[in-house]
């Protein structure tokens, strides 16, 4: 399996890497180690201080997130911003639960619809085939942009306009043609011996579906599963234009929408709380299945 | 990982338990029956690709040739190149086409160099290179939303923290320096001078460029890294033979091999910041000095309730964006033959 040779591959180019003949600290090669290692500290900086700014900025208040010069240790801890932020003031509770109903429903629909629809393009001969698969990997580059006036048309004659179902039924045009190509893709490269071995058996090729080659898809079911929640989780431009209440409206519209009396007077440390607590649980999925996620990123560019 | 796999003799792999009976009519029902189910199988997909997708775009693409409006599309009368007409003479579309290309090609440039650094970073071993992996996954996770709300409170003029940096923080940092220490000083802004990197036209184009290639260039970076790792080590062990300085084998052996993976990255972000919409749409809430053309296109539908120029802008994009797709396409068949 591919997973299992990048690794071994990825282990012996470390070892060949770390094996370095003793070389003597000369000024051109202490420079050369500083250097690198400013522009490593530089990364890790530039890419988690705003992370870190907006956890910091959420914890202090109001009156500090305004000040000149900027405090940078906060001082006076309080919670006030996240108590706001979870009361029914602030609409984001509603929003909290909008998300997760149309994630968790984008994420089951693709992978059901795209699971079956990848066994049948990877593993069965079948007349139109070929049609069908350029047809949704050309829907995988698909400018959401483009449809949305008409979207919103449908939306609105099929009476969903401000509900989960508008989203959770937009959502899909990102999302499975993503899933149907990554899975079709991992179906394919299966060996041939698993299927033909349960229909010698008499199983039915659905059965050989269901109960063989699907389990051992299941990397790839987290992994598409993953990313369709993601991007479902942070998806914007469908959710600010087919929402315009609490019945619907998901997190990125309402952290979008909070704002002051004036442009002097904006919430930050409401904004900053919510925004910690949004991203939180993508921090976390992060964490724990980063590799698969990587896999799934860069799956496909590098075959070409 | 490993997998079972289970011992199957090599004629029983090829008959089937149906076929053995008779010879020809069973074997077309069975490929029938295979036909049917496939079909089946691939059937809700294709009904959502169909329905979210296909029709919406034919109904934009003759909506695009009307004066359709939201509230009653049916009525819509045919009026030609009367939208696209209009966009061509208007000013604020132009200014959001110009804007819009603007921040495609500053956005994929700097993100593109950014990326490339990151990914030789990792690429080369050192202590901590999973700990970098992981790190810059998290900007890429950070919904556009949030990542462009963090950057607009760093950027708010005066209190956000780079113009903190800029006033005090820089200046009492260089005035340390021995000699040159006090002139460096001078060349930032004094304090209460702040710099409005949300307000001035320029400026703020290029705040909502660092903001954009913070949340992608993490992107950019892992595709350039699978690129990386798909080149043999002993290239470079034996250019290191042939004594090659570090420069001459970034340009020379790194550059060239990761190409195909460099190009599948570029094309995907430029396709990306073509449409952009998010990033431009909080930062800014849609003001016309840095609207794009995703924006001017929300807007005509939302506030204008013009069906039918939203329908004419969104073609332009769904043009243009093919076009990079054909285009991108041809580079890659170049590279295949050659």
């Amino acid at each position: 399996m591919t997973t299992l040779s990048a690794a071994a591959e990825e282990a012996r180019r470390d070892a060949v890497q770390s094996y370095k003949p003793k070389r003597k600290w000369t000024i051109g090669r202490i420079l050369n180690k500083t250097l690198f290692w400013a522009l490593i500290v530089f990364l890790f900086t530039y890419t988690l201080f705003p992370y870190v700014w907006a956890f910091l900025s959420s914890i202090r208040p109001n009156s500090a997130n305004g000040q000149i010069p900027v405090q940078y240790w906060p001082e006076n801890l309080t919670w006030e911003h996240y108590q706001y932020v979870f009361s029914e003031r602030s609409g984001f509770l509603p929003a909290l639960r909008n998300s997760a109903i149309v994630s968790f429903s984008v994420v089951i629909i693709s992978i059901a619809f795209g699971a079956s629809a990848a066994y049948a393009l990877g593993r069965l001969r079948f007349r139109g085939r070929s049609f069908v698969l350029y047809t949704i990997l050309s829907m995988t580059t698909f400018p959401a942009i483009a449809i949305l006036g008409t979207l919103f048309q449908v939306v609105r004659q099929a009476n969903i306009y401000d509900t989960v179902f508008a989203l959770i039924f937009s959502y899909l045009i990102f999302t499975l043609p993503f899933t149907v190509w990554t899975l079709t893709n991992f179906f394919r490269a299966m060996p041939g011996e698993l299927e033909e071995s349960a229909l010698v058996d008499g199983a039915s090729p659905f059965r050989a579906f269901w109960q063989i080659l699907l389990p051992l898809a299941l990397p790839g079911l987290v992994t598409t599963g993953l990313l369709a929640f993601i991007n479902a989780w942070n998806e914007f431009l469908f959710a600010l234009t087919f929402t315009n209440s609490d019945r619907a409206r998901t997190t990125p519209v309402v952290i979008s929408s909070f704002s002051g009396n004036t442009q002097f007077d904006v919430p930050w440390g409401a904004i900053m709380a919510a925004s910690v607590t949004v991203t939180l649980p993508l921090i976390l999925l992060v964490l724990v299945f980063q590799r698969l996620i990587i896999g799934g990123l860069t799956a496909g560019a590098v075959k070409g | 990982m490993t997998q079972p796999v289970i011992p199957v003799p090599p004629s029983a792999a090829v008959v089937n338990p149906v076929q053995r009976r008779n010879e020809d009519a069973p074997r077309a029902s069975w490929a029938k029956a295979r036909e049917r189910l496939a079909w089946a199988m691939v059937a809700p997909s294709m009904v959502v690709v169909i329905v979210v997708a296909l029709y919406p775009l034919a109904q934009t693409v003759y909506y695009s040739f009307t004066d359709a409006r939201l509230t009653r599309a049916d009525e819509a009368v045919w009026r030609g190149l009367d939208q696209y007409r209009f966009l061509w003479e208007d000013r604020n579309f132009r200014g959001a086409f110009v804007n819009t290309v603007q921040f495609t090609i500053l956005s994929v440039l700097f993100e593109t160099i950014l990326g490339m650094a990151t990914a030789l970073l990792i690429f080369s071993n050192f202590a901590g290179r999973g700990l970098l992996r992981t790190a810059i996954l998290v900007p890429w996770a950070i919904p556009t939303v949030v990542s462009s709300r963090l950057w607009q409170y760093m950027f708010t003029e005066p209190y956000g923290v780079f113009n903190d940096i800029t006033q005090y923080r820089l200046p009492q940092l260089v005035d340390w320096i021995p000699g040159i220490g006090s002139s460096l000083a001078g060349i930032f802004p004094a304090p209460g001078d702040s710099i409005p990197f949300l307000t001035d036209p320029t400026l703020s184009l290029f705040s909502i460029i660092a903001v954009d290639v913070w949340k992608t260039t993490p992107f950019m970076a892992l595709l350039l890294l699978a690129g990386l790792q798909t080149i043999p080590g002993d290239v470079y062990e034996a250019s290191n033979i042939d004594g090659a300085t570090k420069w001459q084998q970034f340009w020379q052996i790194t550059l060239p091999l990761v190409r195909p993976a460099l190009l599948v990255a570029l094309i995907f972000r430029t396709m990306d910041s073509f449409r952009v919409f998010d990033v431009v749409y909080v930062m800014k809430q849609g003001s016309l000095d840095t609207q794009t053309l995703a924006i001017y296109a929300q807007q005509a539908l939302i506030n204008g309730d013009r069906l039918g120029r939203t329908s004419a802008v969104a073609v332009v994009i769904f043009l243009c964006i093919a076009l990079m797709v054909v285009a991108y396409t041809r580079l890659v068949r170049v590279e295949e033959n050659s």
